[in-house]
């Protein structure tokens, strides 16, 4: 076999990765809010979007320096994921699923045409100072702001885990994920904790969007790698954090070996006597397909709890 | 027909509340004081509403009328976290552990509210912080010793059997040293031996820790061996109240409930 051939797919599949990482990033900030607050969050997309467009039009603009407007961002992600929960989801509690999740539709809908009304709709580009050189490895050539992505979510994980397994708060938010009444009799403040879910779902949008922002430059259009996390949280399981790197990681790498595989071979002329039409973009729905055929065989994600209801 | 409680303090007095859900009277105008160091049993039939006024004790349903005062303040509008650090404690009638927390871990969370660690300072264990952690799981290590569940220490809570479920969550509930626990049925679907054993520690409990008990059970021989008072509750009222002996002589009580299931 051509040695050529097989370096050529390690680096694709590393690439992919890596990128998978970052989508698991995303979703992390998804499953956070649905597995503490029950929530169903279809903004954090936008969350992302309005992270990366802000840091990079900050920069550009008005000549504020990364690292500050860094900070602007989490600020304001976090105070605005905080009046969000107070303002618009505490008074759901208890509402229809369907309610909450038309009311984070509608937010999405909006927060996309607000950013660019007020920072222009122009692609501008993040620049973290990662250079664009590959890093080579043998004989892998890898992507450097994949790599620093992929690093970066998991020393993220890493943190997180931490937090979750070893502090008080975050046994406390994993009571409180578990159920609320019972936590609230053991003297939790609910409340609080849900208010915490989503101040880490900010932070987590903030390091979304600087990442996904310097690997394909911020517009309004970064919130399309929101919709990446329905493949990603539904593979891996609605409520599992481990899910969600593992549904990442697949998404990544199916979308790389679909770009680097299957759209080339359908502009081949063999391919077009059976099928005559433009090929490529499959990388774009690949990830789709595999969440529609896992949901045959699981229908509560790799690693999500399965509920079995008593009638 | 009602016992004047006896001389003692009163560790909650519940006044003429109602809950109503739509048209139906769950709770309708009940009224009961728990005198300190009791074991208070709730009977009745099921649906006679002993579960919605143990709710809202606990804060779970915030009564219609009426108002709900523990160790002489108002809890009426109180939040279940926040009578939960007052020292009310509960169990629920079908099993609640945190699934997924071994033991000691569900244990612990009973003593979030006795924690008073930051995540900042959290990140630094030595100090202050481990001297807290040290005594947590000090006052752990009492009850899961004195309840017996020394081998289980580490084990998942959803691996082990319903009985010593039942007595983790019991212990949890200990965990934060409550001056009242709510016991919702701490004994259906268990085999008289497990009975025995949760009889014992309910006693055990009370005696030895002081703690004032309301509980809720259908087994009408336990109910009557351990309980100090029974308020027997029909179709959302309060039909009777008294010691084990009285509840048991009275014909309005044979009639609505002994009478029937038995």
């Amino acid at each position: 076999m051509d040695m050529c051939a097989v370096w050529y797919f390690v680096e694709t599949t590393i690439n992919g990765a890596l990128i998978g990482l970052m989508y698991a990033l995303i979703a992390l900030g998804f499953v956070l809010i649905y597995k503490s607050t029950d929530a169903i969050n279809f903004a954090q997309g936008q969350f992302v979007m309005i992270s990366g467009v802000m840091v990079a039009a900050l920069a550009a603009d008005y000549g504020v320096p990364v690292v500050f407007g860094v900070i602007i961002a989490l600020v304001f992600m976090i105070g605005f994921n905080v009046m969000l929960e107070r303002i618009v989801l505490r008074p759901m509690i208890g509402r229809p699923v369907v309610a909450i999740i038309m009311a984070t539709i509608g937010l999405a809908a909006f927060l996309e045409g607000l950013f660019p009304m007020i920072f222009g709709a122009t692609t501008r580009a993040l620049d973290l100072g990662i250079p664009n050189d590959p890093i080579i490895v043998g004989q892998v050539y890898l992507t450097p702001i994949n790599v620093v992505g992929g690093a970066v979510a998991l020393a993220f994980f890493g943190v997180f885990s931490i937090f979750f397994m070893k502090s008080r708060k975050g046994v406390a938010l994993r009571a409180v994920a578990d159920s609320h009444q019972v936590s609230m009799a053991m003297g939790i403040n609910v409340e609080r904790y849900f208010v915490l879910a989503w101040s880490m779902a900010g932070v987590v949008a903030v390091l979304g969007g600087l990442l996904w922002g310097s690997a394909i430059g911020v517009d309004n259009t970064l919130a399309v790698v929101g919709l990446k996390v329905f493949p990603v949280v539904i593979l891996g399981g609605l409520e599992s954090i481990v899910g969600a790197i593992v549904g990442g990681v697949i998404v990544g790498v199916i979308e790389a070996w679909g770009g680097t595989y299957i759209d080339p071979a359908m502009t081949q002329p063999w391919f077009r006597e059976f099928f005559p039409f433009e090929g490529g973009g499959t990388k774009d729905f690949l990830p789709y397909l595999l969440m529609i055929v896992v949901l045959f065989f699981k229908p509560y994600g790799l690693f999500g709890k399965v509920i079995i209801e008593r009638v | 027909m009602s016992v004047a409680s006896t001389a003692g303090d009163v560790t909650l007095s519940v006044n003429g509340v109602s809950k109503y859900f739509g048209g139906v009277r769950a709770v309708d105008d009940v009224s009961v004081d728990i005198p300190t160091g009791d074991i208070f049993s709730i009977i009745g039939p099921n649906g006679a509403g002993k579960t919605s006024l143990v709710n809202m004790i606990s804060g779970f349903y915030t009564p219609n009328t009426g108002s709900i005062v523990f160790n002489g303040e108002d809890i009426t509008e109180r939040r279940p976290n926040e009578r939960a650090q007052r020292g009310i404690a509960r169990t629920f009638q079908n099993i609640a552990l945190f699934a997924g927390m071994n033991v000691l871990e569900n244990l612990m969370l009973g003593r979030h509210i006795h924690m008073k660690s930051n995540l900042l300072s959290a990140c630094v264990y030595w100090g202050p912080n481990q001297r807290e952690e040290v005594r947590h799981r000090a006052r752990c290590e009492e009850i899961i010793d004195f309840l017996k569940l020394n081998d289980l220490r580490k084990q998942s809570t959803g691996a082990l059997a319903y009985g010593f479920q039942k007595r983790v969550e019991l212990g949890r509930a200990l965990a934060l040293e409550p001056t009242l626990l709510l016991l919702d049925e701490p004994m259906a679907g268990m085999n008289s031996e497990e009975k025995e054993d949760m009889a014992r520690y309910i006693l055990d409990v009370n005696e030895q820790l002081g703690t004032t008990i309301i509980l809720i059970e259908h087994d009408m021989g336990v109910v009557m061996d351990i309980s100090t008072h029974i308020a027997v509750l029909d179709q959302g009222t309060k039909i009777a109240e008294g010691t084990p002996a009285e509840i048991q002589a009275n014909p309005a009580v044979i009639a609505a409930y002994l009478g029937t299931s038995h």
